[in-house]
């Protein structure tokens, strides 16, 4: 296998409704080709990720080209998932050796439409879709469940969200940050039982990018090259009732294939919207008390459908390459109830 | 570096307006199934699938490979699903063949579908923000003015392209599988169907359709234990270009020619006319197959259409295209590309059945999509390269 | 159960409200529909002015900013006869559908042409663009009710080839 590193990285989230799709994008794919020492022309390789349903227009992705300048024609690829399948793809080329860099996007307006009617067609159209169930009670069916299982209270939960809020202080990129009392956010009601609302994601539109390059190249670019030394996904079984939703075993088996228990771990980026989720991806992982989580804040603290995953696995490597940890693991999930789970381990030089 | 492929299985649905008699997951399994068992494999032995398809609002289900995880066999695997637009059916397999090439797995089932019965797809490919000019009717009312510009650019006669549909349809009669087949089909017939976006007749276009197809791909490896003859990967490209911009040409894109040049490059070929046995690509209104001639090099800048009056591209031809009905015949999107590459593999199997080309050894599949922007090309070979 | 046949199909209705948009640049180009000007935008001078502007230029991704007026005369770079019936279109069939480049555009977009006999339509005819009353205008692209002839000399093919 190549070593392939993340030499640049570059988001945006927020809300401007005055900008379209593209319009979030092109300055954030800028910023990300011209941290990476590369010319735009001089990059193999691109692929991207976002969702027509997301946008409510069918090839949404199309128009996104302008966004990359992709004249003359480039070889590009796309995928209909969380960037950070777009990345694994795009690692997936650099591995045949056909190409040496690559540039990953990813991009959503989740306040173009209303997230939890959009989120229900992503179930079963035969017999789930119909009832309409909104990804907020889908989520809490998991909760109750995992709550049962692990023993854990509703406490555990709001202290996943205290912290997140917290760390996401620090992030500039983050929606959803203070310093909260823990009592003051169990004092809230239920949004649905028994999440309440800071259990569950803060939607916002966001645009992501990140460029990739093997070897040597990589060395050449930047002063710390954050390598992937391993990284694979899998999925689970649709049916909610088919599996067990409190354990993600797409999660463990990504996690066992990328490596992640090989060394120690300085700290995970883990892409969980709601707070149960967190601690059931922990547990998947299995990761030591010792192993700090999100210190980003979190897709909990911005929800950027379809870029959120991507921006896991590019803070990680933002935090690697600033020397605040040499080995991390990074998470994107995608499906309801994390069925489908990307694992990635980074590594600074 | 790269890793030898091939493709190992083949498996289509029959395709048709409206499927009905199959759920969505039927359908997938249909296609899966049969390329499992051409390959003499089940699930089990498959290591990661890559499923493709166009826009969900053709189906309105948001990324339906989660909830068809299980029926294609892909729980506890990498799944992967890919969208560039048209072409997918091609870049879906072009992803699945990288997976073999970087070494990473052994066999990959690449699936390519669309259920576009369970919505509509002309809405689904007219749909527009509000603020954009409601004018262009589907896909034919986007291509039609391109093609005037074709005829207006080479002259050519008229009539282009009621011969090629013609060949196309008389094709289609030899392939069980294709959706439209007409078999008292004419000129006449052709020429007197319904002008639906002038220059383009109704039976100068392609139909809607319901279906799926499915390749299974493998290494150098595993492709020894395969039953049947493989069809080797001597190459794949792939090239994308902004569907508009100051003085673009739409209708001979760079980018198609770019996707061409590379993937001959690596496949050693100087002579596409004379080295290539046969093709099947990506042709949704007749006129595509003389555009696509000049744009793959095939024919010289303005003489495609010579190639169509010849008779060369007729299955008896010295160049045959579309042996198989083309997209003409059969058209469920997300698939239509990967139906391309399959047909394309099965010439070089000598598995075509009656509309096997006699000898075929090296056949080329290609897709394209969007505004003509995206393509996605692959070439196989009977000799393990 | 008995002897209920299989249910073999269901039909789900499905309704999306989606808030679209229109982008800085499309809305910079809306609001001039409102005061009847049409408006481009380009990176800047030398470079083409995209109509409608999208933001960017496609092939650099520079940012195009530089808001330029074009006029709303133009040549038919080609065209299509529509005949056949869509869900999202309102005109009358048949319909003549065209490409249209503007004077001091640098590229084509789709319009409707209309009061013109259809065995007339020709690539290279001159046009005009037709508005709505003034009390109709707003920023919108139904300003522009449709295209009709301008009575000029047509543009050689060899002019425009390089915008088809």
């Amino acid at each position: 296998m190549r070593d392939v590193a993340i030499v640049s990285f570059a988001q945006w989230n927020g809300i401007e409704p005055e900008r379209n799709e593209v319009e979030i994008l092109r300055p954030v794919v800028q910023e990300a080709v011209e941290r990476s020492g590369l010319a735009r022309q001089e990059i193999d390789f691109t692929c991207s990720g976002s969702s027509d349903f997301l946008q409510g227009a069918p090839f949404a992705f199309v128009l996104a080209l302008d966004a990359v300048g992709a004249w003359p024609p480039i070889v590009e690829s796309h995928v209909e998932q969380d960037g950070a399948w777009a990345l694994y793809e795009a690692w997936v080329k650099i591995q045949t050796g056909e190409v040496d860099s690559a540039l990953v996007y990813a991009f959503g307006k989740t306040s173009s439409g209303d997230m939890a009617e959009i989120q229900a067609l992503q179930l079963d159209p035969y017999c789930v879709t119909p009832l309409w169930p909104d990804a907020d009670s889908v989520a809490a069916l998991q909760a109750r469940l995992f709550l049962e299982r692990s023993g854990c209270s509703d406490r555990e939960l709001a202290r996943v969200a205290a912290r997140s809020r917290r760390d996401a202080m620090d992030n500039p990129f983050a929606v959803a940050k203070g310093d909260f009392a823990l009592e003051k956010l169990l004092a809230e009601p239920c949004r649905v039982s028994p999440l309440r609302d800071h259990d569950c994601p803060t939607h916002t539109d966001g645009a992501t990018a990140l460029v990739i390059a093997a070897g040597e190249r990589a060395r050449g670019l930047c002063e710390r090259p954050v390598w992937i030394r391993g990284i694979d996904h899998r999925i689970d079984p649709p049916a909610l009732g088919v599996r067990d939703l409190t354990r993600s075993a797409s999660t463990s088996l990504a996690g066992e294939k990328a490596g992640v228990r090989r060394d120690r771990l300085d700290f995970a980026e883990l892409s969980a919207p709601y707070t149960h989720q967190e601690l059931i991806l922990r547990e998947a992982l299995g990761l030591p008390a010792s192993v700090r989580i999100n210190p980003s804040g979190g897709t909990l603290c911005a929800h950027t459908l379809m870029s959120c995953g991507l921006n896991r696995i590019g803070e990680a490597a933002l935090r690697i390459a600033r020397g605040e940890g040499d080995r991390a693991v990074a998470h994107a999930s995608q499906g309801p109830c994390l069925q489908q789970n990307l694992v990635c381990v980074l590594e600074g030089e | 570096m790269a890793e030898r492929c091939a493709v190992v299985g083949i498996g289509q649905t029959k395709y048709d307006a409206k499927r009905i008699d199959v759920s969505m997951p039927g359908l997938l399994r249909e296609a899966a199934l049969r390329a499992l068992e051409d390959a003499e494999l089940g699930f089990g032995d498959i290591d990661a699938v890559v499923v493709g398809k166009a826009p969900d609002t053709f189906e309105g289900v948001m990324l339906p490979e989660n909830f068809l995880a299980d029926a294609v066999g892909a729980t506890g695997k990498p799944l992967l699903r890919v969208h560039t637009a048209g072409s997918v059916g091609g870049s879906t397999a072009n992803v699945a063949i990288s997976l073999i090439q970087a070494g990473i797995h052994e066999r990959v089932l690449a699936i390519a579908w669309e259920k576009q019965s369970e919505s509509n797809a002309m809405w689904g490919l007219s749909l527009s923000p509000p603020f954009q000019v409601s004018v262009v009717a589907g896909a034919g009312g986007y291509f039609a003015p391109l093609i005037r510009t074709y005829i207006r650019r080479s002259g050519a006669p008229e009539d282009t392209g009621i011969r090629v549909a013609l060949k196309d349809r008389q094709n289609a009669l030899k392939n069980p599988y294709a959706h439209v087949r007409i078999e008292d089909v004419t000129f006449e017939k052709i020429a007197g169907s319904p002008m639906l976006w002038d220059p383009v007749r109704y039976l100068e276009s392609c139909p809607s359709s319901d279906g799926a197809c499915a390749l299974v791909v493998t290494s150098e490896a595993a492709a020894r234990s395969a039953p049947r003859r493989p069809a080797w990967v001597l190459g794949t490209s792939m090239r994308s270009e902004p569907n508009q911009f100051h003085r673009r040409d739409a209708v001979n894109p760079r980018a198609g020619q770019l996707a061409a040049k590379d993937l001959y490059q690596q496949a050693g070929i100087r002579d596409p006319r004379r080295e290539i046995d046969c093709m099947e690509i990506y042709v949704p209104f007749s006129w595509f197959e003389p555009m696509w001639m000049e744009n793959l090099g095939f024919a010289p800048l303005h003489e495609g259409w010579k190639m169509v009056y010849e008779g060369a591209t007729a299955l008896g031809g010295d160049t045959p295209v579309n042996m198989s009905g083309g997209v003409l015949s059969s058209n469920p999107i997300g698939a239509s590309g990967m139906c391309r590459f399959a047909e394309a593999a099965l010439q070089v199997r000598g598995e075509a059945g009656e509309h096997q080309v006699d000898g075929a050894r090296l056949a080329l599949g290609h897709a394209y999509g969007g505004g003509s922007q995206y393509f996605a090309l692959a070439l196989f070979g009977s000799e393990r390269p | 159960m008995g002897d209920a046949d299989p249910v073999k199909a269901i039909v789900t209705p499905v309704r999306l409200e989606y808030q679209c948009s229109a982008g800085r640049a499309a809305t910079r180009f809306l609001r001039g529909l409102a005061q009847r000007k049409i408006l481009g935008a380009r990176s800047r001078p030398g470079e083409p002015v995209y109509v409608p502007p999208r933001g960017a230029d496609p092939r650099t991704a520079e940012l195009t900013e530089e808001m330029v007026e074009v006029s709303d005369r133009g040549t038919v770079v080609t065209y299509s006869i529509v005949r056949v019936p869509s869900e999202n279109i309102k005109l009358e069939l048949p319909y003549v559908c065209i490409n249209v480049l503007l004077d001091g555009a640098g590229i084509p977009f789709f319009h409707v042409l209309q009061n013109c006999p259809l065995e007339e339509v020709r690539i290279g005819m001159r046009v005009r663009a037709v508005w709505v009353p003034d009390a109709e205008l707003a920023p919108a692209v139904t300003s522009i009710r449709y295209f009709e002839p301008l009575g000029e000399p047509d543009v050689p093919f060899e002019e425009i080839e390089e915008h088809t």
